[in-house]
């Protein structure tokens, strides 16, 4: 079994960018946080022959659900960012009609779109995570696709 | 199929290494961190640490390959390893410390569960051999009640897991001649040049 350190360094920024894909820029690092601390947690118990990436989004679904859920309880207004965040915070701000056009998204296109066109994962899996059908899964990704060509144009001139 | 939106949700190296920082205070109090890791430039090259939540467990020069005595300690003690300096910063000073003529002993907690049986009786020996002393394969095995045992005892010194902090460098051939050595046979002349300074 590889050190989990080469788990970090070869899948984080992958995670990273689902995790923000998914419940925004802010949201996103508590979220990514609690998957990696959960993986570590449970990686020895891991089968040698399991798709690291695909169990690594599973998580991240689930922290990603948690994490929203504790921001639906206490709702943080945008200005109260630490400093921390704020200091490089440019991802939010380069990014702020990207941002909208996401969350503007059902939930479940949105996660279809992040799970399969930025992590990869066959709609098999993602029907799992999502509780629905394949077939559903790439519906919700290619409504979710379809829905951000035209609320954020961008996307066809870059 | 060219979704270009998703190239503009990025992953920056500035915030990954910010959320790895995170994770590791985060896992070392919840006790998950297994092994943290740092390295650390010395004279004899740079020089791999390893620590469970024991001790000090691994020494490793260059020429062992970190990545292959971190795939090691992956398989032998737990895979749930991280860069980690923040457990290693007391080691790290000293061991500067130790290169800079400022320190002539180490105070740290060890983790031997790398070494067992008789390698353990000649590593435990080794801690008593002081800065600057040197003793034969033949004296060690002698002192560890196995007189006959002095290629062993080279074999021991050999699978040190923690080199220049247990001082397998002050063992010597009974000729006076320096021997082999874990880091390299240049590295030991260096070690011992350090401390007869």
């Amino acid at each position: 079994m590889r050190p989990f350190e080469d788990v970090v360094a070869q899948h984080g920024p992958t995670v990273l960018r689902v995790c923000r894909a998914v419940v925004g820029p802010v949201d996103a690092d508590d979220a990514w946080s609690e998957t990696f601390l959960s993986a570590l947690r449970a990686y020895p118990d891991l089968p040698g022959d399991a798709n690291v990436e695909a169990w690594l989004v599973t998580i991240a679904h689930r922290r990603a659900l948690d994490v929203g859920r504790a921001r639906s309880r206490t709702p943080v207004p945008i200005n109260t960012l630490p400093d921390r965040l704020a200091a490089h915070a440019d991802p939010a701000e380069r990014h702020q009609d990207l941002w909208d056009a996401l969350g503007r998204l059902p939930t479940k296109q949105r996660q279809a779109v992040a799970y399969h066109h930025i992590a990869g994962l066959p709609f098999t899996e993602i029907a799992e995570l999502l509780g629905n059908s394949p077939d559903a899964a790439r519906r919700a990704a290619a409504d979710g696709v379809k829905t951000l060509r035209k609320t954020y144009p961008k996307d066809q001139s870059a | 199929m060219s979704t270009n939106i998703f190239d503009e949700i990025e992953a920056d190296a500035a915030r990954l290494a910010d959320l790895h920082r995170r994770l590791e205070t985060a896992a070392d109090d919840a006790g998950v961190l297994d092994i943290a890791y740092r390295r650390v430039d010395t004279p004899v090259g740079a020089l791999l640490l390893a620590a469970t939540t024991v001790g000090l467990v691994r020494v490793a020069y260059d020429v062992e390959d970190h990545t292959a005595v971190l795939a090691r300690l992956a398989d032998t003690v737990s895979p749930r390893i991280l860069h980690a300096p923040a457990r290693l910063d007391d080691a790290a000073r000293q061991i500067e410390e130790y290169f800079a003529k400022r320190r002539t002993t180490f105070e740290l907690p060890v983790d031997l569960r790398l070494s067992a049986g008789f390698r353990r009786s000649v590593i435990e020996h080794l801690r008593d051999i002081g800065y600057g002393h040197r003793e034969s394969y033949a004296t060690v095995a002698a002192a560890i009640g196995s007189p006959r045992a002095v290629r062993a005892v080279g074999t021991a010194c050999a699978h040190n897991p923690l080199p220049v902090v247990i001082p397998c460098h002050r063992v010597v051939r009974s000729d006076g001649s320096t021997g082999q050595y874990v880091g390299g046979p240049a590295a030991k002349s260096t070690l011992l040049d350090l401390e007869a300074a």
